[in-house]
């Protein structure tokens, strides 16, 4: 009996631990998202963020409501020529390390956009991050739309203070 | 000295940090002479014909891009509207020109809003899709279009190309470029017009 219950105590231990581990593990946090604002009748824009996964993983997908159609998306300037791609495969997020999705790399396409994004506004984003086991984790990401003539440039932040 | 203060406080402002393009070359690629990217005769968001030589006496940066764009005609628009800043009073003698390589989409009064977004100032420019790819031709410039989900994006080259107040091309902006770097260009540019003219 004492045997038993010291089983049932260990395996539950073991067992909490085991969620705490896979908790912590499918732990991906993203800092300082924000979308680009657009005007009437322009229908894509793009989400940026800092995304970090402390177990690594993919980020696969992505929705928000304010948009028909999301896909993660890379800029690349070969020579002169700007290219824009869906990664088919999505972004890898190594374990640890702050993937960072800026103008001039990778952003979260917004694309068949059905309003306009407006300077105050808040859009959300869900983003979906598979783990090497294969499970996947949703985050869900409040971006502040910062307006459409602004510099994406963190030096450049100054000149958005109103 | 003098000739110092003849440059202009602001471009000895932006040049001063960088003494290599104090009194040498210009931080673009100087394409002075070029025999391409002569003239574009497009239609801006009133319906009006344009031509380069509507600019006359003003500096022209021409960007070629599409509004669906999230990244790179944002970044050089906001770019160019930083130069704006820059060049302070020179301002008024900067026309940046923005012309669509997608007017399926962009509309003119889409196009107008956009480029008001970065700057009053700033004009977009469409044609018909087979004057679009003509002028584009004409400026070197490659765009297509890349099937993705529902829609389409646009590659396209990214360079800037800059015209001194006589109508000539002289610079080749490449979209990497700090905005002191372009404003440091254009005040150069502007700063020969005077003696050119007399």
């Amino acid at each position: 009996m004492k045997t038993r219950s010291l089983t049932v105590t260990l395996t539950l231990t073991v067992a909490a631990a085991a969620l705490l581990a896979s908790a912590a593990q499918a732990q991906t946090t993203v800092a300082e998202p924000w979308v680009r604002g657009t005007v009437a009748q322009q229908k894509a824009s793009g989400m940026f963020a800092k995304i970090t996964s402390a177990a690594g993983g993919t980020l696969v997908a992505a929705s928000s409501p304010v948009a028909g159609v999301v896909e993660i998306h890379e800029m690349a300037m070969e020579g002169t020529l700007m290219k824009m791609r869906a990664l088919p495969k999505g972004l890898a997020l190594p374990a640890g390390q702050t993937v960072e999705l800026k103008p001039g790399g990778y952003h979260v396409m917004l694309m068949d956009l059905k309003q306009e994004l407006k300077d105050g506004q808040t859009v959300p984003v869900t983003l979906v991050i598979e783990a090497k086991d294969g499970k996947r984790e949703t985050v869900e990401v409040m971006a502040p739309v910062r307006p459409l003539g602004a510099a994406g440039m963190q030096q450049h932040q100054h000149g958005m203070m109103k | 000295m003098q000739r110092r203060r003849l440059i202009g406080g602001l471009a000895a402002l932006v040049l001063a940090g960088c003494e290599r393009a104090q009194d040498t070359a210009f931080h673009a690629l100087d394409i002075t002479g070029a025999d391409y990217a002569q003239d574009f005769r497009l239609q801006d968001p009133d319906g009006r014909t344009r031509t380069l030589a509507d600019f006359r006496g003003r500096a022209v940066l021409v960007f070629f891009g599409f509004t669906q764009c999230p990244d790179v005609c944002p970044t050089a628009l906001a770019r160019a509207a930083e130069v704006m800043q820059l060049l302070g009073d020179d301002a008024r003698r900067l026309q940046v020109i923005f012309v669509t390589v997608d007017p399926e989409r962009d509309t003119p009064e889409l196009l107008r809003a956009y480029t008001a977004a970065f700057h009053p100032s700033f004009l977009g420019l469409h044609a018909d899709l087979e004057t679009t790819a003509a002028t584009a031709k004409a400026f070197k410039v490659f765009y297509r279009k890349v099937p993705t989900g529902s829609s389409y994006t646009m590659d396209h080259t990214a360079l800037s190309y800059t015209y001194d107040p006589q109508g000539r091309l002289r610079l080749a902006v490449r979209h990497e470029s700090p905005a002191a770097e372009v404003a440091a260009d254009i005040a150069r540019l502007l700063a020969e017009a005077p003696a050119a003219r007399s």
